[in-house]
């Protein structure tokens, strides 16, 4: 798997990302500067991590979105490719119309930094395929604004398409207001595009790789990426 | 030329800086306040003095950057 993560000013996961695509793939990442207009050649998968590029000014994701190489982004998921986005990561494409709907300030108004249960909505896609449905996995988050919100036709075509991929849920995967972290509608984690080649997750996947800082539930998107 | 552009959230998003603000001001003993809203206020100067070329170069900045629309609306005020 050749992987590029991408980094914008202000990012600051990228090293993070970049040691949990080495540990899948064996290989190593390419790191790309925002102004790049070009992708390294033979690029397969392009992550966009977390941070807060450009101070999260105007709004979260709203300026990198609009960087020199998200045009080549644009064009690497338009020919089928895989693009994941990491907390930020996210934001940016919400911003960059790569994933619907848009992550609002998270409704009790306060930043979270803690360990969340998931549930893993969907185990058919290029980045789930290593878990089950139904699974309960427990990753980081540290945002705060990951509430997802998007109008009632989407949301309701994201559902009937399978294109969750991650909600927020209890230890049990019981799902509902009090496993909520952030407000987001259906305790929506984490979706998918229309081809299931974009996927956009809060929590953090890449920090969960090694058991001795906390687990290792984010192994398995890595290694269905490099599977 | 002078315009400025407000970008306030669509009624019905949910707004907690707003809601903040109306604690705090609340918390002020500021008497009288219903509800607060937050929104963003961009003073541009533009070149020329072409009003309907400058509305519609701020309306596609709107679109196009400053405003998600979302979630968001946008007002166009030139002076």
């Amino acid at each position: 798997m050749r992987a590029a993560v991408i980094l914008f000013p202000g990012i600051n996961r990228e090293g993070d990302a970049a040691r949990a695509l080495r540990q899948s793939s064996g290989a190593e990442p390419g790191i790309v500067w925002h102004a790049d207009q070009d992708l390294p050649r033979g690029t397969e998968l392009i992550v966009l991590p977390g941070g807060f590029s450009y101070g999260d000014y105007l709004r979260c994701g709203a300026i990198a979105a609009r960087a020199p190489i998200m045009r080549a982004v644009r064009d690497h998921a338009a020919r089928g490719g895989l693009v994941l986005g990491i907390c930020n990561g996210f934001q940016i494409l919400c911003e960059a119309g790569l994933l619907p709907g848009v992550l609002m300030r998270n409704a009790h108004r306060r930043f979270i930094c803690k360990m969340q249960h998931l549930r893993v909505e969907n185990a058919q896609t290029p980045f789930t395929r290593r878990y089950q449905r139904g699974q309960v996995v427990k990753f980081a988050i540290a945002h705060g604004e990951g509430n997802f919100i998007a109008d009632e036709k989407t949301i309701r075509a994201i559902e009937a398409d399978g294109r969750v991929a991650f909600r927020y849920c209890d230890a049990e995967g019981r799902v509902g207001d009090s496993s909520n972290p952030n407000g987001s509608t259906n305790s929506i984690a984490g979706v998918f595009n229309e081809r299931f080649n974009v996927l956009g997750l809060m929590p953090h996947p890449e920090n969960l790789i090694d058991p001795l800082v906390g687990g290792v539930d984010g192994r398995a998107l890595f290694a269905s990426l490099a599977a | 030329m002078k315009a400025r552009v407000i970008v306030t959230l669509k009624a019905g998003v949910l707004d907690p800086q707003g809601k903040a603000i109306e604690g705090a001001l609340k918390g002020l003993a500021v008497e009288g306040l219903k509800s607060v809203r937050q929104g963003k206020i961009f003073d541009i100067e533009l070149d020329g003095e072409d009003r309907a070329a400058a509305r519609r170069t701020l309306s596609e900045a709107c679109e196009r950057l400053l405003a998600n629309t979302i979630v968001e609306n946008y007002a166009i005020e030139i002076a």
